[in-house]
């Protein structure tokens, strides 16, 4: 039987991460995130499963720590909000370089810089476009409920674990603060080593008995030998979007005109949606799930139906560059977003389709 | 049925839990709800306030420009807030510090005095289960029973001695909330 409850979403976050059977979390606080770490701390998971959860002395720190327990072959969690995620960036190339499976979360907050503790998704371009150095991808989780932060915990796992790679999960201070009845899932055994090793090979430092080293690194100085793990990390990256693409239509069969928006854009869209029918407008969603792997396809066959398309996004534009890729100027799209941690109102995005699309 | 509520007021009135309690009735009936608080440094001494809503459909935005009620608990939010009631809809407010009053003659105004009968009650942190009682007699969306629901799954055990205390502010509430007419005032002044 699943447990409802009535929580925030970082704390709805935190508790799937026990639930799933994680086997660590490193973190440090920040602003509007912190209540992952807090919930971590107060609800003791080392008594319930055995988890650790630690608060580093820096975020530099909890990166590192990820990537020490990830090689370890263990289900491994950190959470921060976007000044944070800059810092930890270079640790998550090497995550991604050393093929090593690892769940991000970011909350996002305003910025560039320190910016503000508000709302906002401009690290859309940080998340999907590498952020950190190299060639490499982030599979990318973009919640829109407290629902969602529960259940994308335990997907970011197995999509981790499944191409021993590092998942992020994008929410922002809106998603994380605010508070929705949850299902929560029943608690799972964490893992041990033999089951890990069972499901997904042998591949991490489990103690060397009767088989060869195995070996974590991100370097390799033998150029042949680093180009194939490239081109390997790229097979992934095609595999994810074969198989893992995620995402939702709302009211699309006979849509006129599309919004595309993700996370929380993507509920104040609906609205925005809701009212531009009540009006005899036509309107649909498009909600990307994942914003890598990201729905083009979809995109590019609704562009053949509908007259314009407008990207709501809590930032400058960001995804409307994907967006317009994605549909290969087949037909208008605009965009739309406000910043400094305004959050645009259904209201403003119905007149911003009108202003911009409809005209 | 879908209810979008506003509440306004000073950081430390329990505006926050108000609305939470609110919403945790509404789970208590099977509703799906929403609660977005403004937080951040505004939150200090200062304006805090939550936005709650309950339907028996799934919820859009929780996010809102506009509200079927506001229940108005200060000045500065009397300020911000009486624009954003629907044509039609509801306001509750404490009179308790208010210099300017509303005046919209196209909502229907309360007022509830939550401050003095909280002081009179002798416990001046059952206020916003006062103003929470006015608003459920104008607006009866949640039974009592489901708020009392609510309050256990909000506070913790070692608060559960209190509940009688705040069952018996919710009915204070209720038998208190008086509408205000800005016609009247304004033929008065």
């Amino acid at each position: 039987m699943s447990e409802l409850k009535l929580m925030k979403g970082n704390e709805a976050l935190a508790e799937a991460a026990i639930r799933c059977g994680a086997d660590a979390y490193f973190g440090y606080p920040i602003t509007p995130q912190t209540e992952v770490i807090e919930y971590l701390m107060t609800e003791q998971p080392e008594k319930r499963t055995g988890m650790v959860v630690l608060q580093a002395e820096s975020e530099l720190a909890a990166i590192n720590m990820v990537y020490g327990a990830a090689s370890t072959g263990k289900r491994v969690m950190t959470s921060s909000s976007s000044p944070g995620i800059s810092l930890k960036l270079e640790g998550i190339s090497y995550l991604a370089g050393a093929e090593l499976p690892a769940v991000i979360v970011n909350v996002v907050r305003g910025g560039p810089g320190l910016g503000t503790i508000q709302p906002s998704q401009a690290d859309y371009f940080q998340s999907v476009k590498g952020g950190g150095h190299g060639d490499y991808k982030l599979y990318v989780l973009a919640p829109s409920s407290v629902q969602e932060m529960s259940d994308f915990v335990e997907d970011a796992f197995d999509i981790a674990f499944k191409y021993r790679a590092p998942v992020l999960i994008l929410s922002d201070g809106l998603i994380g603060q605010m508070m929705e009845k949850v299902y929560l899932k029943e608690q799972k055994e964490r893992m041990s080593n033999e089951e890990l090793i069972e499901k997904y090979g042998s591949w991490a430092t489990t103690g060397k008995k009767g088989r060869e080293r195995n070996i974590i690194t991100s370097l390799d100085l033998q150029s042949e030998k680093m180009e194939a793990r490239v081109h390997r990390l790229m097979k992934k990256y095609e595999q994810m979007e074969k198989e893992d693409l995620r995402y939702e239509k709302i009211l699309c069969d006979d849509a006129e005109y599309l919004i595309v928006a993700y996370g929380s854009s993507a509920r104040i869209s609906q609205k925005a949606v809701e009212l531009a029918r009540e009006k005899g407008i036509k309107v649909g969603l498009l909600r990307p799930i994942t914003l890598f792997p990201f729905p083009k396809k979809q995109l590019f066959e609704l562009a053949n139906q509908v007259k314009g398309i407008l990207s709501v996004e809590l930032n400058m534009g960001q995804m409307v560059e994907d967006v317009r890729l994605s549909v290969e100027f087949k037909v208008p799209v605009e965009h739309f977003g406000r910043t400094g941690g305004i959050i645009h109102t259904p209201e403003e995005i119905l007149e911003a389709l009108e202003q911009k699309i409809i005209k | 049925m879908t209810e979008e509520i506003i509440i306004a007021g000073f950081g430390g009135q329990g505006v926050l839990s108000m609305g939470k309690i609110l919403a945790y009735s509404g789970i208590m009936q099977d509703e799906e709800v929403s609660w977005m608080p403004s937080y951040g440094p505004e939150m200090r001494g200062g304006t805090a306030n939550v936005t709650v809503i309950l339907s028996d459909e799934r919820i859009s935005s929780p996010y809102l420009k506009i509200f079927d009620t506001a229940i108005i608990l200060n000045q500065q939010s009397m300020d911000k807030f009486e624009e954003t009631v629907k044509p039609g809809g509801f306001l509750i407010y404490d009179p308790n510090g208010i210099t300017h009053h509303p005046t919209r003659t196209d909502i229907q105004i309360f007022q509830i005095e939550g401050n003095k009968l909280a002081s009179e009650m002798g416990n001046k942190k059952i206020f916003n289960m006062i103003v929470l009682g006015g608003f459920l007699k104008i607006k009866p969306i949640v039974k009592l029973e489901n708020v009392i629901e609510g309050i256990k799954k909000s506070l913790p055990e070692r608060y559960h001695h209190l509940i009688p205390l705040n069952k018996e502010a919710i009915r204070k509430g209720m038998n208190s909330i008086n509408p205000y007419k800005v016609e009247e005032q304004l033929q008065n002044t």
